[in-house]
């Protein structure tokens, strides 16, 4: 298969996590959309990378799924914070910031 | 074959990317992201990247999506405290406008994605790739990886480890004990003698937080 798809693959995944992130209200859903964007972003970058033969791109991947799994980290412990504060657990009525 | 591999895991990535966005449960949401992730993982195959493929499945759907499902267990599915998307149809002000927007925003997205990706000038796109040959240190092995990773990317390497324990400590702040749970006078503080507890008496109850009146 030429890398054309592998592209067109990938921008498919990255709109629909776009989407996702617009339109769910629920954090969680919210994060799993980050995900989705963020594995879009990867298999271009794996793609490129295959292309012209060199390991960059790979690198980069491993480091963009590092940084994911340090966002689900924090954001699932604001999510288990904010349950627990009994706050609901909906982004369109969590709007005010307070220490 | 490997035309025939390429539709079966794209369908299964773009499946599982649909699932996540349109289910209500977000249980459902992330067991569709855990199919999602392995399609994903044979098309990394597909390209020649190994490792990134066995650290996709291993990292990604074993650890984290282990981690997503202890805490939808935990906060509670959609039926409990954790609203889905329109349970009550109607009430809520501007969901079908939401949803349209949405869709329009993503598909603007995806063909200017499409635009930008596609309609490049660059010629390698429409090719198979660079030649490869198959080898225990060829391009995408562990062997491959770990050497860029201790020589030329070994700033980005520290830097990622160094970005993983602040994450950790950050995360056990945010769900730590404190933090508004009780309020300060009814924290009685600790006694020495409180320290001292028979072995086996720590339960799972109170290491999550769960307060006992």
């Amino acid at each position: 298969m030429s890398i054309a798809w592998y592209l067109a693959v990938s921008a498919i995944v990255f709109s629909l996590g776009a989407v996702g992130v617009i339109t769910r209200r629920n954090p969680l859903v919210v994060l799993l959309c980050l995900e989705l964007m963020l594995n879009g972003a990867n298999l271009s970058l794996v793609a490129f990378s295959r292309m012209w033969g060199n390991g960059d791109g790979q690198i980069l991947a491993l480091i963009v799924m590092t940084v994911a799994a340090c966002e689900v980290c924090i954001g699932l412990g604001m999510i288990v914070a904010i349950y627990r504060r009994s706050l609901p657990v909906d982004v369109d009525e969590l709007r005010e910031l307070q220490g | 074959m490997s035309a025939i591999l390429f539709f079966i895991a794209g369908f299964g990535v773009i499946a599982g990317a649909v699932g996540v966005v349109v289910l209500r449960d977000p249980f459902f949401s992330v067991l569709a992201l855990v199919g999602h992730l392995i399609s994903l993982a044979v098309l990394f195959l597909l390209l020649r990247a190994e490792f990134v493929a066995a650290a996709q499945v291993v990292v990604y759907a074993g650890a984290v999506m282990v981690l997503y499902v202890f805490v939808v267990a935990y906060v509670g599915g959609s039926a409990s405290g954790l609203r889905g998307d329109d349970l009550l149809p109607g009430v809520r002000l501007g969901g079908a406008n939401l949803r349209l927007g949405g869709a329009i925003a993503g598909g603007a997205l995806l063909i200017e994605l499409l635009i930008a990706l596609l309609g490049t000038g660059l010629k390698a796109i429409g090719g198979q790739g660079a030649p490869y040959a198959p080898g225990p240190r060829t391009f995408g092995t562990p062997a491959y990886i770990g050497n860029l990773l201790l020589t030329r990317f070994l700033l980005a390497f520290e830097a990622a480890s160094l970005l993983l324990l602040i994450a950790a400590v950050g995360a056990v702040v945010l769900a730590g004990r404190r933090g508004g749970l009780e309020d300060e006078e009814q924290r009685k503080p600790l006694a020495p003698l409180d320290m001292i507890r028979p072995q086996g008496t720590g339960t799972t109850a109170e290491g999550v937080g769960v307060r006992q009146r």
